[in-house]
């Protein structure tokens, strides 16, 4: 254990901002894990009057529907972090083996999957999303599978042309000379060296996937409308700005500060896994 | 050289431009319901014999009773000659929608960037020259805290205090910039500086890693060591080469812009390109969504295309690959 806090200590000390990044993170992280105990109430629950300002019993105030945006803002939380770990831990993958295993094998496959690439980043990443959860309907499943079309191109490019340069390292060579098979070789020599910026992609693609679902949720077409999304939620609160800021502006905090602390913690591992940036510029 | 690069790309223009609309086509046809059916059952009650009689016949008006490989080639054979067909919902030519609704659009996105560029790069600047000293750590906390509010917060937030104090409200009508160039211009200055406050977060983190990774270069070294002025170094000699990947990111987001723009649009009631495609989506105006889609699609390569030129325009070491 000691070894551990080490570690820990050496992260801190060199990287402050990160950090405290890595603190808000775990914050919310046990906020998602602890809503059934730390909400005062159901996510879903309209039981109290509407438009309630905030007070003791309803610390953000109530909604147009009477319900505590305390507790949803807290449940917004699980819903959130579940649905930008999810898509983007599938984007990354499979973008990710989509891109090592073109740049490999290169030749025509390699061509046309770049042509795939660079149609499916053409198309405005929005517009893409809200088109295809008019196509499947609103659920939570869809917002992952349309944020998970978003991010695999993104992530078959960047890990294409990391595999790119990895194919033509002397070790690749030397583990083909041995007699190791093409997917051997992916399986143990190219893949474990993408590590380093896979873990980096899915980092800095959390916040980027929250921001998308929240944005696909105010435009009326994310998770569906009782779901305690925080887009939804701003939704709700900008088209009462005048009369209850307060809905607007508790889920609005929730959503900066989960992407503050996600930025941070992203930026802090991308200086230390990338050796061109280490040590300087923070 | 030059010319055979730029025609090599125009020509990977057509292959990603048709299959983006194909994507979109697809994905149009998948929405449950249609044009027809929204048409009719507008008027509510029951479904009756009468309703589905008239359901076929619009579709059969608009040849949505075609098989859809038929209904695309149509489409990509009319788009061809610049024909975008009728808008479902808008009584007008598609092509009249687009004429009305970009140019909204792009000068709100020309209005973002430029604003943006008006303090991002000095910042930047700033952050670098000043490396670990408290304006750095001023300007590196505020950019990313630029990045961490979503244009959907940071725009209603902005309204509210506008509508609080100011007691301003969206405007009803839009104003063109011929018309009426004051007019306009208090109409998009704060949806424009909404988004350049985004975007101004990643411009200013650039150009300062950029700055100091040239800043450490041997040139530099030189034109100090011949005793210019630090104003002259950083100027003339440091800036102008850490600008290129900036130069590329905006015109990257420039590209973006279009798109992303709907929220900023919808918050602030602009009527432009974005507003009307996301109107457009959950109404089903398959010819809508195809040509705004189309036409955001080709700025965005377009953009690409123009960005590479003007690195290598100001890069002489970059070649054309």
């Amino acid at each position: 254990m000691r070894w551990v806090a080490r570690v820990l200590g050496r992260f801190a000390a060199r990287q402050p901002l990160g950090a405290a990044g890595a603190v808000i993170v775990l914050a919310l992280v046990a906020t998602a894990a602890l809503a059934p105990q730390l909400a005062p109430h159901g996510a879903k629950e309209a039981a109290f009057a509407p438009y309630l300002p905030p007070s003791a019993e309803f610390p953000f105030g109530t909604d147009q529907l009477g319900r505590d945006i305390l507790s949803r803002v807290i449940w917004g939380t699980r819903l959130s972090l579940y649905v930008g770990l999810v898509s983007v831990m599938f984007g990354v993958t499979f973008g990710g083996l989509w891109g090592v295993v073109t740049a490999y094998f290169g030749g025509a496959a390699d061509t046309a999957s770049q042509r795939v690439v660079d149609t499916l980043m053409a198309l405005p990443p929005i517009i893409l999303a809200l088109s295809l959860m008019a196509a499947l309907g609103q659920s939570v499943n869809n917002v992952i599978l349309a944020l998970t079309l978003l991010l695999t191109p993104t992530a078959a490019r960047t890990l294409r042309s990391l595999a790119l340069s990895i194919r033509e390292s002397p070790y690749v060579e030397a583990a083909r000379a041995a007699g190791c098979s093409h997917w051997r070789v992916i399986a143990l020599h190219v893949l474990p060296n993408t590590f380093a910026t896979y873990i980096v992609l899915v980092t800095v693609n959390i916040s980027y996937a929250i921001v998308v679902e929240a944005s696909l949720s105010f435009l009326g077409l994310g998770t569906p409308p009782d779901e305690p999304s925080w887009g939804a939620m701003l939704t709700a609160g900008s088209q009462a700005v005048e009369a209850a800021p307060w809905m607007f502006l508790f889920p609005g905090l929730a959503i900066s500060l989960t992407v503050f602390g996600l930025n941070l913690l992203g930026d802090a591992i991308r200086d230390l896994t990338d050796p061109r940036l280490r040590g300087g510029l923070g | 050289m030059a010319g055979r690069y730029v025609a090599r790309r125009l020509l990977l223009f057509v292959p990603t431009l048709v299959g983006a609309s194909i994507f979109i086509f697809v994905l149009m046809r998948l929405v449950p319901g249609d044009i027809a059916e929204i048409l009719v059952y507008q008027t509510g009650g029951e479904t009756s014999a009468i309703q589905q009689k008239q359901i076929r016949q619009i579709r059969q008006e608009l040849g949505l009773d075609q098989p859809v490989v038929v209904q695309y080639l149509d489409w990509l054979g009319n788009a061809a000659r610049g024909d975008f067909g009728q808008s479902y919902t808008q009584q007008r030519p598609v092509a009249d929608i687009l004429k009305e609704r970009v140019p909204r659009s792009i000068e709100l996105a020309v209005l973002t960037i430029l604003l943006a560029m008006l303090w991002a790069v000095p910042l930047g600047v700033i952050s670098a020259v000043r490396q670990n000293r408290w304006a750095d750590y001023v300007v590196r906390v505020l950019s990313i805290s630029g990045l961490s509010v979503p244009i959907f917060f940071s725009g209603v937030l902005v309204l509210y205090l506008l509508v609080r104090l100011f007691k301003w409200l969206p405007p009803l009508e839009f104003v063109s910039f011929t018309a009426n160039p004051v007019e306009n211009l208090k109409q998009l200055i704060w949806p424009a500086l909404v988004q350049a406050f985004y975007i101004s977060a990643p411009i200013t983190r650039l150009t300062r890693s950029q700055l100091l990774e040239v800043i450490r270069q041997d040139y530099v070294r030189t034109a100090r060591a011949k005793g210019l002025a630090e104003r002259t170094v950083v100027y003339r000699h440091a800036l102008a080469n850490s600008l290129l990947p900036v130069v590329t990111f905006i015109g990257w987001w420039g590209g973006r812009l279009l798109g992303g723009i709907v929220i900023v649009e919808i918050i602030f009631s602009v009527p432009g390109m974005g507003s009307a495609l996301a109107h457009a989506v959950t109404q089903r105006d398959y010819p809508t969504v195809q040509a705004m889609v189309f036409v955001m699609a080709l700025v965005f390569l377009a953009l690409n295309l123009l960005v590479d030129l003007l690195y290598a325009w100001l890069d002489p070491r970059i070649k054309y690959a």
